[in-house]
């Protein structure tokens, strides 16, 4: 219960930015329910003017068709605008939550981003901010407007008479307790059902992701029945989410029709009792407002069912939102114009506790030194990149650059000084330029092609239907692997900060493309210290520095043919590119 | 969108008795202003207190029975709406199933997924809702007007004029929002596509330091979807003001007809109550009305996209409905006669003029620069991409004429980028044979040397595997794809390019494996390695899309000049021993 009234806070404070909005719906709610609770009374006015044949008071009936018609005019505007604010501060807010969220993504941990479904993170960003969306529209336009009507009502019809009132007042509040009886339990329910939602976002996400797998190995059928299972899962709870809120609105209709029953026995034994001056006008104007201020009582309620769903949904996005972020950066100093010495000191690191991964590496690398790391698969390689841009932090050990540890400066200012090149390739839906140039402001169209020459891209950017002003995505779908590859280069050649890694960079080029940048790399690497992922050993053999791992340690170093003189590991991997199989 | 109507099937007696039970609901409401016209022309008109007493109980009974038949009601709707709703999702994911790889590329998958998940949530408001309310509310609305007609004639002119009104505005906003929401949705999808970017490109975004222009450009795209959302809240907010105008106004003509009425001692005070009663009733209906219809124009908004998904044809059906044609005898594995290929109308040819003859259990290395066509040819093979010209026969039966399910079940397939499942290590590589024994699978892990890492794993088979292999380096889910490949024991094996992540060790003793594979399959070895290739019985060069040199290793370094390059640049030390 806690946590979801904490929900219901900071709802608040997103609405807070748009206090002015808000307080003008608010205001606009009040004015349009006022005069709609008015109309009534005038209504029932016309109502008196006519008694029977030959007394009809025409006079004053005009003057209240007149100021009627005023009232109904204005009302209708009050409406308009209320809505269309309405509408304005629920897409702000949502607009305003989903922004928030992405920005928590590109602080979060990579640990939480490796290890969560990226479906169901999608599904807290879209599909549950939609929901708390609509709730909140619901709210907006109906929980204002409703207890503005209940407030009203009860004045306009105190003005009329106390009894009557009193019996109104007294029967309603059943109505909310019935709802809030089954809110609550319908609040459970509505969690339930946006966590399978969640989890069946997580599977469509990950099997239509690589669904050309799947038709490739005729899993059709299972994909099929698993997805049912999840289908089903689903189902079940929304029945029962969908079911219990609907309950809601039948009971408190029920609760009216015993108002109603209420107003009409206690109006007209009022009109007989007085004789007549409790007017059979006052009483119709009674049974409209019994009606009146019950409907805002289902409104409400309702309201507060929709509001439940909207709130199980906005608690995802929430959790999301506040996931703790990386640790805040130190500032302890700052890299400038580093020469590029690297120093692991007895770095420690696993990414499940109990599996130790990286065991007390340490190693020193000259600025400008070509280092690359070697090693049969899962040894560890990837995961040394991965400390060295802090996208992992070392469990225990330090790392410098120039003699100052990473972790005393802020991430920004560490991995300007990194150009890197991954195997995995990352191409946004934008278009070529925008792609190479990640962002930065000051760069010639010269610049990026003479980049884009120096990494190969060049040749097939030209044949591209706009060239470098190709939409990915749009103007164009079906770059290959390499072709990704060797825009991710174009990054690097662009403006290459002091040190590089390339963590299998060039696996999906051609070798002779290769061949043909090679000359470039070799310029790009002059003077700028390296780490050099690849499984071929050729691109490697040049290396100042070869670290070959094993399980996680560092078995051997030195250059390559110190390397094959020592005639243990690194000869061996060395060796088998060269038999015939 | 009328083709979604087959999956309300098996839920007709809900779909009636939903609708019905609201009816009698409403029905029964209907009754109130009459007992309350009786009150107060009879009851306070007769000063009967017993009578009123009575009437009054009346009214608080009908509220009762309403109750119960309600309740009923909004049970059927429920399970009707969500029972549909979940077959649709079904029949879509289903149908995703039977879409062929370019039907993929076109729709794309993060639309699929907002269509699936998002629109089929809309569709299912929308349905519950319509069960519930889209009947009783029209049913009040005429009900009311029937009611006025039998009061008076005359007054009950003025409803009659007022409900037509009411229809066409209702309408006209209707068809115009469901214009705009299907364009609202069209800007979520691309916010979703968005989202997934940023989520799987995080450690390139942070290495280039791209956080902020990343949260600038979503806050871009969020921003025109706020945009979009608030100019379609402005049309639909037109909506209840103008019901509102209609309705009072029409009230006050009434009351004023009313008045001449009486006047003329027509029509009785309790009568013009009544009919009041009843435009007030039209007015209450008529605000849910129009509350209704907003989500019925955003569920039709989404149905018509979840249609377009349904509808779309199955490209590739993954029935096995029919049986394979008698193969021709003596005929080869597979031919290849001038095949050509384009990816899209207009485009550049991807492959043209292939020519080529296989034999069963040979190997055929394919090797060539980025994007020569050597992963468009092998897609071919198991007809994921259909050629456009050409003829390519299996056994001597022409290609189009072999059931695709039948077809890929002899061949596995290893992709350029491994792609692997949730679920155990088991259960991915049963995707091969789903009958296939432990012990055939350890043999598969063992030839796709796999079987070493796989057993220090915690579970070994049974270790889970997380969300796209999250928990495997590139190299293990390598090795991995190709074992699942291995358990089918294909007749084909096509390997593309699907080695580049393992070191050269590893690399040597898969090949030494595959080159004994008991089954003997026919091998497809893509690759950008000439090592990779160079004991292949034949290896086809392709240069944009076309054949560059065909024949052994030996045969195209003698003659071929690209292979000779490829490979010296892999040997730049052979170069001499070859001059």
């Amino acid at each position: 219960m806690k946590k979801k009234e904490s929900t219901l806070k900071k709802v608040f404070n997103y609405i807070g930015k748009y206090k002015f909005a808000a307080v003008l719906s608010l205001l606009f709610s009040l004015i349009s329910a006022v005069l709609m609770l008015f109309l009534p009374v005038l209504f029932g006015d016309m109502i008196d003017c006519i008694v029977a044949p030959g007394q009809v008071d025409y006079t004053a009936m005009t003057k209240l068709i007149i100021q009627g018609s005023g009232i109904i005019l204005a009302t209708a505007i009050v409406q308009w605008l209320q809505n269309v604010i309405n509408n304005r501060i629920t897409s702000d807010i949502v607009r305003d939550i989903r922004v928030d969220a992405i920005r928590r993504i590109e602080t979060l941990p990579l640990k939480f981003l490796d290890n969560h479904p990226h479906g169901d993170l999608m599904s807290r960003v879209i599909a549950d901010t939609d929901t708390l969306s609509e709730g909140l529209l619901l709210g907006f336009s109906q929980l204002f407007s409703g207890l503005t009507t209940i407030v009203g009502t009860i004045v306009f019809m105190l003005s009329i008479d106390v009894r009557i009132t009193l019996v109104v007042v007294l029967v309603t509040p059943l109505s909310l307790f019935a709802a809030r009886f089954i809110s609550k339990r319908t609040y459970s329910m509505f969690r339930k059902q946006s966590e399978a939602k969640g989890r069946q976002t997580a599977y469509i996400n990950e099997r239509l992701g690589s669904q050309k797998v799947i038709k490739a190995f005729c899993q059709e059928e299972n994909a099929i029945r698993a997805f049912d299972e999840t289908n089903q899962t689903l189902a079940s709870y929304a029945l029962k989410a969908t079911f219990y809120s609907s309950l809601t609105n039948p009971v408190t209709r029920f609760v009216n029709s015993v108002v109603y029953a209420g107003v009409t026995l206690v109006g007209a034994l009022a009109v007989l009792g007085t004789g007549g001056v409790f007017s059979v006008g006052s009483f119709t104007c009674f049974l409209s407002y019994a009606t009146q201020y019950t409907k805002p009582f289902n409104d409400i309620s309702s309201v507060i069912t929709e509001l439940q769903n909207a709130l199980a949904c906005a608690r995802r996005v929430f959790e999301l939102i506040e996931e703790a972020p990386e640790e805040p950066d130190k500032a302890n100093a700052q890299l400038s114009d580093i020469r590029g010495e690297v120093q692991f000191r007895k770095v420690c690191f696993s990414y499940e506790k109990d599996k130790p991964l990286l065991q007390n590496i340490s190693f020193s690398v000259k600025a400008g030194q070509r280092v690359a790391i070697v090693g049969p698969t899962g040894c560890g390689k990837t995961t040394l990149i991965n400390l060295l841009m802090r996208f992992y932090d070392a469990d225990s050990g330090d790392i410098l650059i120039d003699g100052v540890s990473i972790y005393d400066i802020p991430r920004k200012n560490l991995r300007e000084q990194f150009g890197m090149v991954l195997q995995d390739t990352w191409i946004k839906n934008a278009s070529i330029r925008e792609n190479i140039v990640m962002g930065k402001t000051d760069v010639t169209d010269e610049q990026i092609k003479a980049a884009a020459k120096s990494s190969g891209a060049h040749s097939f950017i030209k044949r591209l239907p706009k060239g470098y002003d190709t939409v990915l995505g749009k103007d164009f779908d079906g770059l290959s692997e390499g072709q990704k590859q060797l825009l991710c280069i174009t990054r690097v050649m662009l403006c290459p900060p002091p040190m590089l890694i390339l963590d299998e960079a060039t696996s999906s080029i051609d070798t002779r493309t290769e061949l043909l940048i090679t000359e470039d790399f070799s310029k790009l690497m002059q003077g700028r210290t390296s780490f050099i992922v690849a499984h071929r050993l050729s691109t490697i053999r040049e290396a100042d520095l070869i670290l070959v791992m094993k399980d996680g340690n560092i078995i051997e170093t030195g250059t390559h043919q110190s390397l094959l003189a020592q005639n243990g590991f690194y000869k061996n991997l060395y060796e088998s590119q060269f038999m015939k199989v | 969108m009328k083709k979604l109507f087959v999956y309300m099937k098996g839920y007709r007696t809900e779909c009636v008795l939903a609708p019905l039970f609201k009816l009698i609901e409403a029905l029964l409401e209907l009754f109130v202003p009459i007992l309350v016209a009786d009150i107060i022309d009879l009851g306070i008109g007769a000063g009967d207190r017993s009578f009123i007493i009575r009437y009054s109980i009346y009214v608080a009974l009908l509220g009762l029975l309403g109750l119960l038949f309600s309740v009923t009601a909004q049970y059927f709707s429920a399970k009707a709406a969500i029972g549909f709703a979940s077959r649709l999702r079904l029949a879509a994911f289903s149908r995703v199933q039977d879409f062929s790889y370019s039907q993929i590329d076109a729709f794309g998958t993060p639309s699929i997924i907002t269509r699936i998940t998002g629109d089929i949530d809309r569709v299912q408001s929308g349905v519950n809702m319509t069960l519930r309310l889209f009947l009783r509310s029209p049913f009040v609305v005429f009900g009311s007007v029937i009611a006025a007609f039998l009061i008076d004639t005359k007054s009950a002119l003025v409803f009659a004029g007022t409900v037509p009104l009411l229809s066409i505005i209702v309408f006209g906003i209707m068809v115009a929002g469901i214009r705009l929401f299907k364009a609202v949705q069209g800007k979520l999808d691309k916010l979703t596509k968005a989202t997934g970017d940023n989520l799987r490109g995080a450690r390139v975004i942070r290495a280039f330091r791209n956080e902020d222009k990343e949260v600038r450009d979503f806050s871009a795209t969020a921003e025109a979807l706020a945009k979009l959302q608030k100019f379609t809240g402005r049309i639909t907010a037109l909506l209840t003001p103008s019901t509102y105008i209609i309705i009072n106004f029409a009230t006050i003509l009434l009351i004023y007809i009313g008045a001449l009425k009486v006047d003329g001692g027509e029509l009785s005070q309790g009568e013009v109550v009544a009919l009041y009663n009843y435009m007030a009733k039209i007015l209450v209906e008529l605000i849910k009305l129009a509350d209704l219809i907003i989500t019925m124009t955003k569920a039709a908004a989404s149905a018509t996209r979840t249609a377009e998904l349904i509808t779309a044809p199955a490209e590739d059906s993954h029935e096995p409905d029919k049986a394979m044609p008698a193969p021709v005898e003596g005929a080869p594995l597979l031919t290849m006669e001038d095949v050509s290929f384009t990816y899209h109308d207009g485009a550049e040819p991807a492959l043209s003029h292939i020519n080529l003859t296989v034999q069963p259990g040979s190997r055929i290395g394919i090797i060539g620069g980025t994007g020569s066509g050597k992963t468009t040819l092998v897609n071919l093979i198991p007809r994921f991409y259909e050629a456009q010209e050409g003829k390519i026969c299996y056994h001597g039966i022409p290609l189009s004429d072999v059931p695709k399910s039948r077809l890929r079940s002899r061949i596995g397939v290893v992709p350029q980028k491994a792609v692997l499942f949730s679920g155990t290590v088991r259960e991915n590589m049963k995707w091969g044979n789903a009958d296939a024994t432990d012990e055939e699978i350890r043999a598969a892990l063992q030839n796709a040397q796999a079987l070493d890492f796989v057993q220090e794993k915690e579970g070994a088979l049974d270790f889970v595997i997380s969300e796209n292999g999250g928990n495997l380096s590139g190299g293990q889910k390598q090795r991995l794809a190709i074992a699942r490949a291995l358990v089918k024991k294909p007749e084909i094996l096509i390997l593309d390019d699907s080695s580049s992540a393992l070191d050269y060790a590893t690399d040597y003793r898969l090949r030494t494996a595959l080159a004994a594979l008991p089954e003997n399959p026919c091998i497809f070895m893509v690759s950008q390695r000439t090592v990779s290739v160079k004991d292949c019985d034949r290896i086809l060069v392709l240069d944009d899309g076309q054949v560059a040199g065909c024949g052994t290793h030996e045969q195209l370094l003698a003659s071929c000049d690209i292979y000779r390059q490829i490979h010296l640049s892999q040997y730049p030390d052979e170069e001499a021993a070859m001059a």
